[in-house]
């Protein structure tokens, strides 16, 4: 190659280059997703795959959208959050609290790419963080619990003693316990997100204590197909679990995380998307209240959808004073709303639950 | 807090269901010196066509039964890899753990979020395939002990080329012997989808499998042992969800240890207990592991 070529090829690759940005405007925005479960759980992963479709629908051909699914929470999710990166996609979405060290680890090394990962607390530059407010969605389904136990005993099966669960056995206590003064909570610890074998034997031991409905936070449909051999009713969770309709699942607090992720690359798309601290809940459209079936007494019905309708206008907020602690210290004094800054770290119980929490 | 315990032992029956069926399919393959890690795999397999099967048939029995050939049937390769290409049984028991979970997760997308029909309970409120699983228990005994066959597949165990000598077929010994683990592996499987969670998922099995590999070893390679330490493995998981429930405040995370801690003290016993007899029977077969080749 004499010099005269190499200038003239510099030259051209200048000009190509240079060209790059404008052809690239017309490249669809690549959306990455990465899962903990299989696109096929019917709980949490489904319903962030249906998010992503909705992100298909919405944008068409102006975006392209992959995913990888039962990602393990750890060092193989830095590995596939890395893979992502190289495959040239603009914004990444990780979808399970343990993904955030990975995601914070590997957006340092990718500026340039966009990352939000859900129901974690730490960001940066460019690392945003989203979750629901189920505690919200948990309010309802309590006050259906309280109003349908037959033995005044309701059950809950939680997974991991973290804010985010706690607050909805919370939530769901006060609420069955506005409306039905003599119920009493039993919770089992299942510590795991998804094992359908050990939800099963989770919801036998509450049925065996007598026990009648069973709200849950695990994600498979196992505690239902338990429920409905012994005639006692439940909840779907994650998502809306519809197939066990009209009972034993009366209703469902499921994530719609459909609504945020149309927000979030239209924000991309038209380059306002800032690294935000999103915490949408009931009337943001994130968490969502399945269809109350005919198996719930009308007045029952009414009753919680005014409280859901409430809620989702911001007229009334699941932890309103008085509410004390179950250690009998006062929390809340009559009136006072909890903070997000009280609800993001929730470590106890509230008065009246009979229950250990693990610390 | 009172428990009912007869309440606790029928919960415990059906919670080690699963476990006792993979298990026993495994003591038999292992008796033959088969090591088959690929449980897991076998279960995910039955898990799905059982479940596929009662779904599109209407009946929960028969998707037992085509849980079992299914199970037998995706061992074949292990098989072929292992007894005639003379294959790393380690190795290749591995990659059916895999090979299982991806064809199951594969062929499982049409089945997804539908419901598998109901089974009608058997005596006492139990699902008929508890009953099966418990009456396994003492044929599983009966025929390793007491019958000309289970002496010969024990014999092509313990030293497979003095069985070869004694004119034996090393080889369809040990087929027979991966096929019968491999269809009460997928029977296991499918007794979590069709009678346990009545839908299919991906991963379902969520390392049922690995634990009933456990159990075989910790059973001394007997099958009253492997009874033993499915009731135990079941038993304590579902005290401690039971305890939980009635409230009783022990620490949730002592209770969720429980199982592992019961494991580790009753294998140190065992180990205890051969280092001081020396006792020869009952431990692991002395061809267990190891390839057989006729022209040696």
């Amino acid at each position: 190659m004499n010099r005269r070529q190499l200038i003239a090829s510099v030259a051209a690759m200048t000009t190509i280059s240079l060209a790059l940005p404008a052809w690239a405007q017309d490249e669809p925005l690549k959306v990455g997703f990465i899962y903990v479960g299989p696109v096929s759980d019917g709980g949490w992963t489904y319903q962030h795959d249906q998010g992503r479709l909705a992100v298909e629908e919405e944008f068409g051909d102006r975006v392209e959208t992959t995913y990888l699914e039962s990602v393990p929470e750890g060092v193989d999710a830095e590995r596939a959050l890395t893979q992502l990166a190289l495959a040239g996609n603009d914004v990444i979405y990780a979808t399970s609290f343990g993904y955030m060290d990975a995601v914070i680890n590997v957006a340092a090394k990718f500026p340039d790419i966009k990352f939000e990962h859900n129901t974690g607390y730490k960001r940066t530059e460019n690392v945003g963080t989203y979750d629901g407010r189920f505690y919200e969605g948990r309010a309802v389904t309590g006050t259906i619990a309280g109003r349908m136990t037959q033995s005044n005993k309701i059950g809950y099966i939680a997974t991991f003693p973290i804010p985010e669960v706690i607050q909805g056995i919370n939530s769901a206590y006060i609420h069955a316990k506005k409306v039905n003064p003599d119920v009493e909570m039993r919770v089992v610890w299942a510590y795991t997100w998804f094992d359908p074998a050990k939800e099963a034997d989770a919801a036998n031991a509450l049925m065996a204590e007598g026990v009648d409905v069973i709200l849950q936070h695990t994600n498979s449909t196992a505690p239902l197909a338990q429920l409905q051999q012994q005639g006692k009713i439940g909840f779907g969770q994650a998502a809306d679990m519809a197939s066990f309709a009209p009972t034993p699942r009366v209703s469902s607090v499921y994530n719609n995380w459909a609504a945020h992720y149309v927000k979030s690359v239209g924000r991309v798309l038209d380059g306002t998307w800032q690294p935000e601290a999103v915490w949408g809940g009931i009337g943001d459209g994130i968490v969502a209240i399945g269809e109350i079936t005919e198996a719930v007494p009308a007045e029952v019905k009414a009753e919680a959808e005014t409280l859901r309708d409430n809620i989702g206008a911001g007229e009334y907020h699941p932890f309103t004073g008085p509410l004390n602690k179950a250690d009998g210290s006062a929390w809340l004094a009559e009136g006072q709303v909890a903070t997000d800054e009280e609800l993001s770290g929730m470590n106890f119980f509230v008065e009246g639950i009979n229950a250990e929490l693990p610390q | 807090m009172m428990i009912d315990p007869i309440a606790l032992f029928l919960l415990l029956l059906s919670a080690s269901t699963p476990i006792l069926f993979a298990a026993l399919g495994e003591l038999v393959v292992e008796r033959a010196g088969v090591l088959n890690l690929g449980v897991e795999g076998m279960m995910i397999v039955g898990a799905l066509s059982g479940f596929a099967t009662a779904y599109y048939s209407g009946n929960a029995f028969l998707g037992f039964a085509v849980a079992a050939l299914a199970g037998a049937l995706v061992a074949l390769p292990f098989t072929i890899l292992t007894q005639f290409l003379m294959s790393n049984q380690v190795a290749s028991g591995l990659a059916l753990t895999l090979f299982g979970l991806g064809l199951a997760a594969l062929f499982g997308k049409p089945v997804e979020g539908v419901r598998a029909p109901t089974m009608t309970a058997g005596p006492l409120g139990l699902n008929w395939i508890v009953w099966l699983g418990l009456a396994m228990v003492p044929a599983i005994w009966w025929f390793l002990n007491r019958s000309r066959a289970g002496l010969i597949l024990r014999g092509v165990g313990e030293n497979h080329d003095a069985a070869h000598a004694l004119g034996y077929d090393v080889r369809r010994v040990r087929l027979a012997a991966i096929a019968f683990g491999g269809a009460m592996a997928g029977i296991g499987g499918a007794f979590i989808s069709v009678a346990t969670v009545l839908q299919w998922t991906e991963g379902m099995t969520a390392g049922a499998g690995w634990i009933a590999l456990a159990i075989v070893v910790f059973s001394n390679w007997t099958a009253p042992g492997v009874l033993a330490g499915a009731w135990l493995f079941g038993g304590v998981t579902v005290l401690q969800l039971r305890l939980q429930a009635a409230g009783v405040r022990v620490p949730v995370q002592l209770l969720s240890m429980a199982p592992y801690l019961a494991t580790i003290i009753v294998l140190v016993a065992i180990s205890a207990r051969q280092k001081f007899s020396r006792r020869a029977g009952g431990t692991a077969p002395g061809s267990l592991g190891q390839d057989f080749h006729a022209l040696r």
